[in-house]
């Protein structure tokens, strides 16, 4: 295969990843938003985190992976885009620490033995969880949009600051996944609980789900009226996250939860796939200096490395979807409150603080 | 301090701290698929108990370890950019193939062993804990695979347009000795940190009285663990040493503060002196030591090592004018704490298996302390075998091509990475703190009483969870 055709592929395996990340961090982060509120009391809370007990560390090698990857494949646009985002990557990686000990920590202790220390952790698991949902969308509305690049010492180096990237258009990008993510976590929670919290979910899954389709369309409008590069792919994409989107609250309207979940997760493969097709031939356009600009053929790495990664990608990546599947498949009992034996009491709790 | 002085210290306070997390990651979740596995063929509740209490102090340790690890990844186009793109094309594959082959493993797998003992066949179960281990060694290959890249450079060319280095040969990154020194050496310190870790927290609760059945197997298993892992860390460090010798004699001087070409050279246990170890007023040498460890021959013409100053010279001739030594004293000092504090480890893990022979139960109130704080030895050893390795590179990012101070972000300010480095500095101090206290707890709990396991049926028709978060 020629350099061209790998770096193509390359592109594509990148905006793979991140539409499971998307689909799949996606809901974590929609979990983590709405737990302190839609779990009233411990039982309700602990049922609402178990849910991503046994699935969160995985969605987030998403992440990892396409951050690996993009440095495998394009190390030019790794080192500006990274380097260029530092302060925002900055904010999402201490939301990512917090959250993920979070999870782990937060039923050590009991509500007897140390009062604060669940309500202490509920908001690090929101904090950890709104920051990144709002951030990512603000990083890619830029990406797609374009950031000042100039040549320094022949490479694209990013000569705006943190408040270049906290534009208007960026924002709107942050609360459209905001939204989307929200409303995805509300319809995971509604497909996977049993009782009151499915009842709470569903019923903000369809709230939240309306106000992010208005802020999505007219974010969809914006990005395909001045921001997209194939016009005639990105417009027919944008139809489909609408169709998706409305097929996932229509569903989720009538309690079809597992059609909604399916739709509400096609939704954000159809987003990330928009995002994709606007930017195409580009990775990272430049608003100040069009030589600066980052493309699929420049920023690629060698060809022997990209047929590497390539057969890397074409054998593993179907072993990882096998058993990351089966373990879906595995927990696919809802839960429910009366499931958690003695909620309130902490698994590190000494047993001197359990009878007091 | 610059932005390239921060941009180190950075770097070196999050990989040594991430570091803590990752030898007891992998020794520990090997070890708890041996207890299982134990559990599994005897039907001895024992090791059953073993497996849950080790496992929690375990999952403590791995949470810190994933958090801290997304770090490591992102840090390196955030800080340093030009050092992305000068080894892109070569450094970022394994990344990426570290990610896609081992972080879904370990990770996938660890979720369905904490939340699944209900939910799957035991022997099933007792595969993924199996298949997370598997894991986590697989990742550390291609970590190391890479961190060899950067001190041995192979199986690649530098464009001659584009001034980048270019992948040539993935099979010689993957497999030159270097690597697999490197890995033998990084697997098996793992292995002896754990193990003295496992005899520390065995040795407490056996003092204490709780669950010692239990804790006297796994005390066992711990020591001779690390007693194997000792050996085995002495002897591919050897291996490594004499690599380094061909790849780095500059790392090998300085370790030893040899300023002059020399045979016959001595290894100093300790030495009074200059801090530099240019001058020695006094010394407890070994002769002949440094030269055997770095050829294999303790004097003659083929026990020559080279001096630091000669090296400097031909350096210069090579790559032009500047200085290319380590800080000696810090290689000097770390190279010595390194192999001291291991030996100590694998000698406090003979001295436990001594002490409680024949069903002894010491009872004196410095054994109890030694055991609390016996694990920070090999840790702390560990930790310092990095900072040698890392650190006796220097001035060179990618030895031989690239000094460190061309890679580091042209567009970070000090401002900027400064505020990145307090950030950081102070949430790992705060969740080191909240991390310890709460093993303290898990180990102060101890193991179960008693361990109720549900039939996957059970479990399926809407028990109580056994675990839940």
């Amino acid at each position: 295969m020629t350099h061209d055709q790998l770096a193509i592929i390359w592109f594509v395996l990148i905006a793979v990843l991140w539409c499971g990340y998307f689909v799949l961090e996606g809901f974590d982060f929609g979990v983590g938003i709405l737990l302190p509120f839609i779990g009233r009391n411990e039982a309700e809370r602990r049922t609402v985190v178990s849910t991503l007990g046994p699935v969160w560390d995985g969605n987030e090698v998403w992440l990892l992976t396409a951050g690996g990857a993009t440095f495998a494949a394009f190390s030019l646009w790794y080192a500006t885009l990274f380097s260029g985002f530092y302060l925002a990557l900055l904010l999402i990686l201490v939301a990512l620490i917090v959250r993920g000990v979070a999870f782990e920590f937060r039923s050590k202790r009991g509500t007897a033995s140390a009062p604060n220390w669940r309500r202490n952790w509920d908001w690090a698991i929101f904090v950890g969880s709104f920051l990144p949902a709002l951030l990512w969308g603000v990083a890619f509305a830029n990406i797609v949009a374009g950031v000042p690049l100039e040549i320094q010492n022949g490479n694209s180096e990013f000569t705006g600051n943190l408040f270049t990237l906290l534009n208007p258009y960026a924002l709107l990008g942050g609360l459209v996944t905001l939204g989307l993510f929200t409303t995805h976590g509300a319809v995971f929670l509604a497909l996977k609980t049993e009782g009151e919290i499915r009842v709470r979910a569903n019923k903000l899954a369809g709230q939240i789900g309306l106000v992010t389709a208005v802020l999505a369309v007219a974010f969809g409008l914006w990005t395909q009226l001045s921001h997209s590069n194939n016009k005639a792919a990105s417009v027919v994409v944008l139809a489909l996250v609408v169709l998706a989107w409305v097929g996932a609250l229509a569903a989720n309207r009538l309690g079809r939860e597992g059609w909604a979940f399916i739709a509400s997760a096609a939704t954000m493969v159809f987003v990330v796939t928009f995002l994709f097709v606007c930017l195409y031939p580009n990775v990272m356009p430049s608003s100040t200096n069009a030589d600066a600009t980052l493309t699929v053929q420049n920023a690629a790495n060698s060809q022997y490395t990209l047929t590497i990664m390539t057969w890397v990608a074409v054998i593993l990546t179907p072993v990882v979807l096998v058993y990351q599947s089966w373990t879906y498949w595995v927990f696919r009992k809802r839960l429910s409150p009366s499931q958690i034996p003695d909620p309130e009491r902490g698994s590190l709790d000494l047993p001197h603080e359990v009878s007091a | 301090m610059n932005a390239l002085d921060l941009a180190r210290w950075q770097f070196g306070i999050t990989t040594v701290y991430h570091f803590l997390f990752v030898p007891l990651t992998i020794g520990t979740s090997m070890l708890t698929a041996i207890m299982q596995t134990a559990w599994y063929r005897t039907g001895d509740e024992k090791w059953l108990k073993a497996t849950k209490f080790f496992g929690k102090l375990f999952l403590i340790n791995f949470a810190m370890g994933v958090v801290t690890g997304i770090v490591q990844e992102f840090q390196f186009g955030m800080a340093w950019s030009d050092y992305s793109r000068f080894v892109g094309d070569i450094f970022g594959a394994p990344l990426a193939v570290e990610a896609l082959a081992s972080f879904f493993l370990e990770s996938t797998f660890l979720g369905l062993w904490i939340f699944g003992w209900d939910r799957l066949p035991r022997g099933l179960h007792l595969a993924t804990i199996w298949a997370a281990a598997f894991g986590t060694m697989l990742s550390a290959y291609f970590i190391l695979a890479a961190n060899s890249f950067m001190q041995h450079p192979t199986g690649f060319v530098i464009n001659p347009v584009t001034k980048r280095a270019e992948l040539t040969d993935f099979g010689a990154v993957l497999t030159q000795n270097t690597t697999v020194a490197t890995f033998a050496h990084v697997i098996s310190s793992s292995f002896l940190v754990s193990g003295v870790m496992i005899v520390g927290v065995s040795l407490w609760l056996i003092m204490k009285g709780k669950s010692a059945t239990s804790m006297r197997s796994t005390l066992k298993l711990g020591a001779w663990v690390a007693i194997v892992a000792g050996l085995l860390v002495m002897y591919t460090g050897d291996v490594q040493a004499k690599i380094m010798v061909q790849q780095q004699p500059m790392k090998m001087a300085a370790a030893e503060a040899v300023y002059t070409t020399a045979e016959n050279v001595p290894f100093s246990i300790i030495t009074v002196g200059n801090l530099d170890g240019s001058e020695a007023y006094w010394a407890i040498d070994i002769p002949g030591l440094t030269s055997f460890l770095a050829t294999g021959h303790w004097n003659g013409p083929e026990s020559t090592v080279q001096g630091i100053n000669d090296l400097q010279t031909k350096y210069e001739k090579a790559f032009g004018p500047g200085n290319y030594a380590p800080y000696v004293p810090l290689i000097f000092w770390a190279f010595r704490a390194m192999i001291g504090l291991g030996g100590l480890g694998v000698l406090f893990a003979i001295f436990a298996l001594f002490i409680t022979r024949r069903e002894k139960t010491p009872t004196s109130a410095t054994i109890k302390w030694m055991s609390v704080f016996a694990l920070l030895f090999p840790l702390v050893g560990i930790s310092a075998g990095w900072i040698f390795t890392e650190m006796g590179r220097q001035p060179w990012i990618v030895y031989g091509q690239m000094k460190t101070a061309a890679g580091v972000s042209p567009i970070l300010s000090t401002f900027t990475v400064g505020l990145s480095l307090v950030v950081f500095t102070l949430l790992y101090g705060a969740l080191a703190v909240i991390e310890v206290r709460l093993l303290i707890r898990a180990v102060k709990i101890g193991p179960p009483e008693t361990v109720e396991l549900m039939d996957a049926d059970d479990a399926n028709n809407g028990q109580t969870l056994t675990f839940s978060y």
